[in-house]
């Protein structure tokens, strides 16, 4: 049975040094067992190859790595294959985009997914498509959803079995969210979980009136997927309007949570709502984490949550049961200890108003769509987090098919700057065990080794590897571009331990000589 | 073919170079309107977004109306403006007409004598030892070559007398004190986790590795220019922004 166990996992833990998941693995770690490059060496860490895209829009890939191959997603909905050793183009996808295609943030794609000789992407007019992963040659394209109605996509699929599972963008544009599986074969859809309830289904009462039909809650950043439990874990983005809620009173499931899904028949199994009636636009997009750990002396199933309203989550990931909630960022929105069921108590005047009610953290959030990791070897969750106040103001909330839904809006705090930090929190205590200070929030994901290493780039593009325990720094590169993507690693054909990420409109790839 | 045709109906029906946004009342509370919708997640009330400041008689992509309605219609190709989404023509024409009325809610013919604020400006302002025009003049506030193409005359005051109300971004003075030698001010040029780079009043860059450093304060709330308020009458006032709405471009 251990023996067993054993195996699956090191099948999901890529040993063999591939990247084939967003997160590396089913699980949301972003986590890489390769060894190579420790902490003796990486000062000698160096660009290895770097690769340029030909947009101008921002390059959020995360690469999947496979047998000496890097399936890099480019903006706003193309594919590019390049040897992973020398960076060299081995075949493109380019994909004609409608005019008009919807977008809140960008023309953006957050990376592929890889399932045998698959390649699958997510596309900005709301397709999924599948491609030979030797020729780039499309092997079905299937719509997912309706771009005219302001559907997009733009996070990576998770491979579940046999089956890619893909969410839904357009939270801004008051569309209604969803979570869908398709077959790796044939693209046929095999489940869609809507996250927002129909007239009369269980939730909708959450939803005052008709506005749960502009709900959102959609699905814009990559769930993990646990094989014991075959359960996915998905979080769930912002009720519509962003930031005006007179007309959905009520909690307004199930926005703002963590949904535990069914993988073969995409029932919902618990949810786990975070932010009740959100009014700052605090998606609970992050990527959940899910470890086994002993929590009060007792070997539980958990699922870790860095959450974009700046507490820190334990839930028992069998049934959803809150265990632990911790501030970890500056906040003034709410009580700063949750109750026993985890749900937040909301100060007064909190809410947007016509003329700008000022609270921390700012609508970007504590963190947002960055991706965290956690480590192995340190038991610790590494997130990169921001520190920085808003002012949120109210505005019209009437709805119009197809177009922004927000009733509202935010400004940073004037006379204040950003800053953000990289945290190692503790998920025994949600408290950190170093923080590494950052002059200006970064948009860039985290990345942790069995090398002892945590790497992560700033704001402008400063490529750091830090020490795992210590967060001392060790090495740095200056990229020299922003950073909104997440580091890999992988071993390439050239035998070597190789650590990505995309600064600018460049992705690099380090090596030691 | 196609195009033929197409430029050939431009002519005939004279939409292209005559494209003119409406200013009726109607047409503006529409375009207000739309304005909420769909652009003031970026732009603000219009000059407090994060995005572009809109407020506004001249916009720098947007010279003619005809260009405004393409920028609403395309986006800005590379930047995070994006192509109008589910709004139809008349919408863009209706949101494009409020825009316009953003940059004009303040009296396009300006008071004073804009050769006369050249004199003040050059002289009892001591403008020019802060700001360059046409090539001439200081390198510790912004490049004044086009502010009146960019900034209304009602904007160009406040700057003048309550600078701290009209922070223009990117002129942070900042304050150093090295662990060995005299505290280095100057304008910031760019800071990251490991340096901080400034321009002092000489014109001289300092690159400074924040480790080398005791302290570093910004002045985040405050402008490094003087306010003028109670320094110059309500004449050589209304002079200086005539002058400033003057100054459109190359010199
Ligand atoms: C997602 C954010 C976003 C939205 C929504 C948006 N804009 Fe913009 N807009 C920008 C940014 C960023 C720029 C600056 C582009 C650049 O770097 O040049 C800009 C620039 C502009 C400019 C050019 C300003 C100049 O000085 O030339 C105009 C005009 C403009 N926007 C109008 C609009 C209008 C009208 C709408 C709504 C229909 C709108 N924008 C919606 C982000 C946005
Ligand atoms: C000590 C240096 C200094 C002097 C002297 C000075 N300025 Fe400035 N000025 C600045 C700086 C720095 C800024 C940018 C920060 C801000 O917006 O206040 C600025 C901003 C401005 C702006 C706004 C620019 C924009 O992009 O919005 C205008 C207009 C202006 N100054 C005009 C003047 C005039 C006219 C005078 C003379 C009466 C003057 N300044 C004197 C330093 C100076």
């Amino acid at each position: 049975m251990k023996a067993l166990i054993l195996f699956s996992a090191s099948i999901l833990t890529a040993q063999t040094g591939d990247w084939l998941q967003f997160q590396g693995n089913a699980q949301g770690h972003r986590y890489s067992e390769l060894t190579q490059i420790d902490k003796s060496n990486v000062a000698k860490l160096k660009p290895a190859w770097s690769f340029q895209i030909d947009k101008l829009d921002k390059f959020e890939a995360s690469p999947i790595a496979k047998d000496g191959i890097l399936y890099v997603s480019e903006p706003p909905s193309d594919v590019t294959a390049v040897e992973s050793h020398s960076g060299k183009v081995l075949w493109r996808y380019k994909r004609v985009l409608p005019d008009n295609v919807p977008f809140c943030c960008g023309k953006v794609n957050r990376g592929v997914g890889i399932h045998g000789n698959s390649i699958f992407i997510s596309t900005l007019d709301a397709h999924l498509v599948a491609l030979d992963a030797a020729s780039g040659n499309v092997l079905w394209d299937v719509t997912v959803a309706d771009y005219k109605k302001a559907y997009s996509s733009t996070a990576a699929p998770l491979i579940v079995k046999d089956k890619v599972v893909v969410g839904s963008a357009g939270g801004e544009f008051g569309v209604r969210g969803y979570l869908a599986a398709f077959d790796v074969k044939t693209g046929k859809e095999a489940w869609r979980l809507w996250t927002v309830p129909a007239a009369g289904e269980k939730g909708a009462e959450t939803w005052k009136g008709d506005s749960y039909k502009y709900g959102s809650a959609t699905t814009w950043v990559t769930g993990s997927y646990d094989p014991g439990l075959n359960t996915i874990y998905w979080g769930t983005g912002n009720p519509g309007p962003d930031w005006k809620g007179d007309k959905r009173e009520g909690d307004n499931l199930y926005s703002d949570s963590l949904l535990a899904i069914d993988a073969d028949t995409g029932k919902m199994k618990w949810y786990f709502q975070f932010t009740p009636h959100d009014v700052h636009d605090w998606d609970a997009t992050q990527v959940p984490i899910l470890v086994d750990q002993m929590w009060n002396g007792k070997m539980r199933k958990l699922a870790l949550f860095a959450n974009r309203n700046a507490f820190y989550y334990v839930l028992d990931r069998e049934t959803g049961e809150y265990l632990m909630g911790k501030q970890y960022v500056r906040q003034t929105w709410a009580k700063g200890e949750l109750d026993a069921k985890g749900r937040p108590t909301r100060l007064p005047n909190t809410f947007p108003t016509a003329n700008g009610t000022a609270v921390y953290p700012n609508s970007p959030g504590a963190t947002n769509f960055q991706a965290p990791s956690y480590s192995a070897k340190t038991k610790l969750h590494y997130v990169m987090t921001r520190d920085e106040g808003g002012v949120f103001y109210t505005g019209d909330d009437t709805y119009h098919e197809g177009s922004w839904y927000l009733a509202g809006r935010f400004v940073s705090k004037p006379g204040e700057e950003a800053t953000g930090a990289i945290k190692a929190i503790d998920p025994a205590t949600g408290k950190s065990k170093w923080e590494y200070p950052l002059s200006a929030p970064s948009w860039s994901g985290v990345l942790s080794t069995a090398g002892g290493l945590v790497f992560a780039a700033t704001a402008d593009g400063d490529m750091l590897a830090l020490d795992d325990s210590t967060g001392k720094l060790l090495w740095r590169y200056p990229m020299g571009g922003r950073a909104f993507a997440n580091p890999i690693s992988y071993t390439a054909a050239d035998g070597k331990q190789h650590i990505a990420i995309a600064s600018g409109h460049t992705l690099f790839s380090f090596s030691v000589d | 073919m196609m195009r033929l045709i197409l430029i050939g109906l431009m002519f005939s029906v004279g939409v292209w170079a005559q494209l003119s946004a409406p200013s009726d009342k109607a047409s503006l509370s529409a375009g207000k309107t739309q304005f909420e919708i769909h652009c003031a997640f970026c732009h603000g009330r219009g000059d407090d977004g994060f995005a572009a400041n809109l407020v506004s008689p001249n916009l720098v992509h947007a010279p003619t109306d005809t260009a405004l309605v393409s920028i609403i219609r395309n986006g800005i190709l590379g930047t995070d403006m994006p192509p109008a989404l589910g709004m139809t023509e008349e919408q863009m024409m209706q949101v494009a007409g409020y825009v316009r009325s953003l940059g004009r809610s303040a009296p396009i013919t300006v008071a004073g004598d804009a050769a006369k604020g050249k004199a003040v400006y050059q002289g009892k302002g001591g403008c020019g030892g802060c700001h360059m025009v046409g090539g001439a003049g200081g390198k510790m506030g912004p490049d004044l070559t086009q502010i009146g193409a960019m900034r209304s005359p009602a904007n160009l005051r406040t700057s003048i007398v309550d600078p701290n109300a009209t922070l223009a971004g990117g002129w942070t003075m900042v304050h150093v004190t090295p662990k060995t030698g005299a505290q280095v001010n100057g304008i910031r040029l760019s800071e990251d986790n490991f340096r901080i780079n400034l321009r002092d009043g000489r014109g001289r860059i300092h690159s400074i590795a924040k480790d080398q450093t005791t302290a570093i304060t910004r002045d985040l709330t405050k402008s490094s220019m003087p306010s003028y308020q109670g320094r110059l009458n309500a004449k050589e006032l209304d002079d200086l922004v005539a002058y400033l709405f003057s100054l459109r471009g190359a010199m």
